[in-house]
């Protein structure tokens, strides 16, 4: 199939405007509600599916859906804590988490966290927060969520704090191994390094509300590396490739950075409204932005490690009519199909390259 | 609501200018405004829908089921649309002031009411100038969990082309951005030191234009924003379509159906509430007048007749007054949201606190 590979400028470029087209969406249970990073997307080679989830109110709806188009199932899960049979709340988000022995889904709520088999079949660990008697001023929940490493999967929460989970290869035994202090305002967004490559220093990036940033390195205590201070606008979206942290933010800017030293590569006016989700396909450097203005762009990332310096190119826009996107996923890790939700949608949009 | 009330009275629908008072009054009392200002969940739906039938009741307006119902959706299909297109989150202070500033000029001949609604302004002010960009998303986003999946169209909104014939909302990609984001199309390439090394454009597919000037958080001032400035200001005629909702999206979600586990938190809530909303006693029903939001009774009450089962918005009748059968009803529906074999005592005694409050209104 088509493959972006080897980047030369030129040679992308003249993919431009017919680079993706529309395929035949999904339809979901429940609309997408608006919160940020809502689609999360796991492949699953051997078996020919691919699974989406999509978060509404107090529901998750996960739809596992094959290869050719044929079969798709459907399941909805809320987020309760186990044995009590009506409490609900809201869940912030929803994403699936790839380690080496196994796949996770983890569910962020405003009581706590749950972690399921991913296909949502079976819960494995609860981790409820210290959630007041009474509603408080202050909001509680968790979100941001991210496997790290080959055991450990990230979650934030509101106070700012980051809650580092041991994840064993198989079974329930999970426990909180860490609690990471620095952030100051609620957490976002939290990413691992995506490239596969062992040599980066740093392997995990925070966000919070401020667009503060902290660059972490996984382990038995993680160590901070590095902080980028945000200039009190929301980064709602952030990941990091090949040591560049690539954030969104909520004045529609994309910046990139350079994990460990902070510093600036490149600044994107993107979007003309607050984005709600980046992607990147780590074997192609393709990167997706989606944003509240209804675009979802695409752009191509380049690193010349001679020269150190780092390179962002657009190369795609698709306009979601009327739709304020929530969610916007890579489909595959050279970026040959996305994926998109909307808030008040009740389907999964995708594109394919041409 | 206001608004709409404001509109009727000038075509000589409601002649009574003491409708406008009494329901403002009503709003700006101050047990009321208490208990909206303390910290909480986000009501259901019909919590909301009985708070607002007790609020355009208080004044001696009257109105039907199916007018209710209009009026209603009409109030919250336009709520949504302003929410929805706040362009930055916290321009949904700068809308809620412009709400507060109409209001404010419905009421400034009667100094009781204006000083009631300074207090408000004073209050909003103190609780959400501080909160930043990032919270007031989070309470965006939370009001429009309330909204998902309603797309009732309204003629005022067909018309001014803000609202599609599904219902939907247009989301321009034209016009002003936000304050403090750049117009799409700049890309900036950096040297390891900082300087500017490239500037590339690149094509964004809309039609945009520079920010405008910064809105007014203060009491006083330009707020800049048209959204909760009065729809009804050019006058025409307001209706709501009910066929073309249930032709939409049939998946609407069952969630909210089912009975909600925190009704009973719920329940003691809108107990405090109404504590606060003082009802018109009509005495007898000659006092009271009716409004009918539709042409004739007789499309009234086709209306409710042929209303889609998901839209009814199954409104709980608190009453405030110490009928036995009222009573009983209230306690019937403590019951219905206790679960199943749970016999405890603070169940009851949770129902005993709710009738005894409702008993000293």
């Amino acid at each position: 199939r088509p493959f972006l590979s080897g980047p030369k400028q030129g040679e992308l470029r003249c993919f431009k405007d017919t680079m993706y087209h529309k395929e035949k969406s999904i339809q979901i249970k429940n609309s997408a509600s608006a919160l940020y990073n809502n689609l999360s997307v796991l492949r699953i080679a051997p078996r020919r599916l691919t699974y989406f989830t999509v978060v509404h109110a107090n529901v998750v709806n996960t739809v596992s859906a094959s290869w050719d188009g044929l079969n798709y199932s459907h399941r909805q899960l809320q987020s309760k804590e186990p044995n009590v049979a009506t409490s609900t709340s809201l869940i912030m988000q929803a994403a699936f988490c790839v380690l080496p022995s196994r796949d996770l889904l983890v569910v962020s709520s405003q009581k706590g966290i749950q972690m399921y088999e991913s296909d949502g079949s079976i819960m494995v660990y609860w981790h409820a927060l210290d959630t007041p008697e009474a509603p408080t001023a202050q909001a509680v929940f968790a979100r941001g969520i991210s496997a790290v490493s080959d055991n450990y999967i990230c979650v934030g929460v509101s106070s700012g704090a980051v809650l580092v989970f041991d994840i064993p290869s198989k079974g329930s035994n999970i426990t909180l191994s860490e609690v990471l202090e620095e952030h100051k305002e609620a957490i976002t967004d939290i990413a691992s390094e995506c490239s596969g490559s062992q040599e980066c220093l740093a392997n995990l990036v925070t966000a919070d509300d401020g667009g503060n940033m902290c660059v972490w390195k996984s382990g038995e205590e993680f160590q901070l590396l590095n902080k980028i201070p945000g200039l009190d606008i929301t980064c709602s979206s952030v990941k990091l490739w090949k040591g560049t942290v690539l954030a969104g933010y909520g004045t529609g800017q994309i910046r990139l950075y350079e994990a460990v030293t902070g510093i600036l590569h490149a600044e994107v006016n993107a979007h003309a409204r607050w984005i709600y989700s980046l992607d990147i396909a780590p074997f192609s450097g393709l990167l997706l932005s989606a944003a509240e203005d209804s675009f979802v762009r695409v752009w191509h990332v380049s690193m010349t490690p001679e020269t150190n310096s780092v390179e962002i190119a657009h190369l795609h826009n698709e306009c979601v009519t009327d739709t304020q996107i929530c969610g916007a996923k890579f489909c595959d890790g050279d970026g040959y199909a996305f994926a998109v939700t909307g808030y008040d949608l009740s389907e999964i949009i995708r594109y394919i390259q041409s | 609501m206001s608004f709409f009330v404001i509109d009727r009275t000038r075509h000589g629908l409601i002649s009574d200018s003491h409708v406008m008072n009494d329901i403002i009054t009503t709003m700006f009392n101050k047990k009321f405004l208490e208990e909206l200002f303390k910290p909480q969940e986000l009501y259901s739906k019909k919590a909301l829908r009985t708070v607002f039938d007790r609020l355009a009741h208080a004044s001696i307006m009257r109105l039907n089921q199916a007018s209710m119902d209009k009026l209603y959706d009409l109030m919250t299909m336009a709520f949504k649309y302003q929410v929805l297109l706040c362009p930055r989150p916290k321009d949904i202070l700068l809308v809620s002031f412009n709400h507060m500033d109409a209001i404010k000029d419905f009421v400034k001949d009667t100094p009781s009411i204006l000083s009631q609604v300074d207090e408000t302004y004073q209050q909003l002010i103190e609780m959400y100038t501080p909160l930043s960009n990032g919270e007031f998303q989070l309470i965006r986003q939370t009001l429009l969990i309330f909204f998902q999946d309603m797309h009732i169209r309204v003629s005022i909104f067909l018309k001014d082309k803000v609202q599609n014939s599904n219902g939907r909302f247009v989301l321009p990609i034209s016009g002003p951005v936000p304050r403090g984001t750049q117009v799409p199309g700049l890309i900036r390439i950096f040297s390891c030191a900082g300087e500017e090394l490239t500037r590339l454009q690149f094509k964004n597919g809309g039609n945009y234009s520079s920010a405008l000037r910064e809105g007014s958080f203060e009491l006083f001032g330009d707020r800049v924003t048209k959204l909760g400035t009065n729809m009804y200001s050019v006058s025409r005629p307001v209706e709501t379509h009910m066929s073309g909702a249930s032709k939409s999206s049939a998946q609407h979600t069952k969630v909210n159906a089912a009975p909600n586990p925190l009704a009973k938190e719920e329940l003691n809530l809108l107990a405090r509430l109404m504590g606060g909303l003082e009802v018109q006693k009509p005495g007898s029903t000659d006092n009271g007048f009716r409004v009918n939001l539709f042409a004739t009774d007789e499309e009234e009450e086709e209306a409710l007749i042929s209303r889609p089962d998901e839209l009814s918005y199954g409104v709980i009748n608190i009453q405030a007054t110490k009928d036995q059968q009222t009573n009983a009803e209230l306690a019937k529906i403590m019951g219905e949201f206790t679960e199943s074999g749970d016999q405890s005592p603070s169940a009851s005694s949770k129902g005993d606190d709710l009738l005894a409050m409702m008993d000293g209104l």
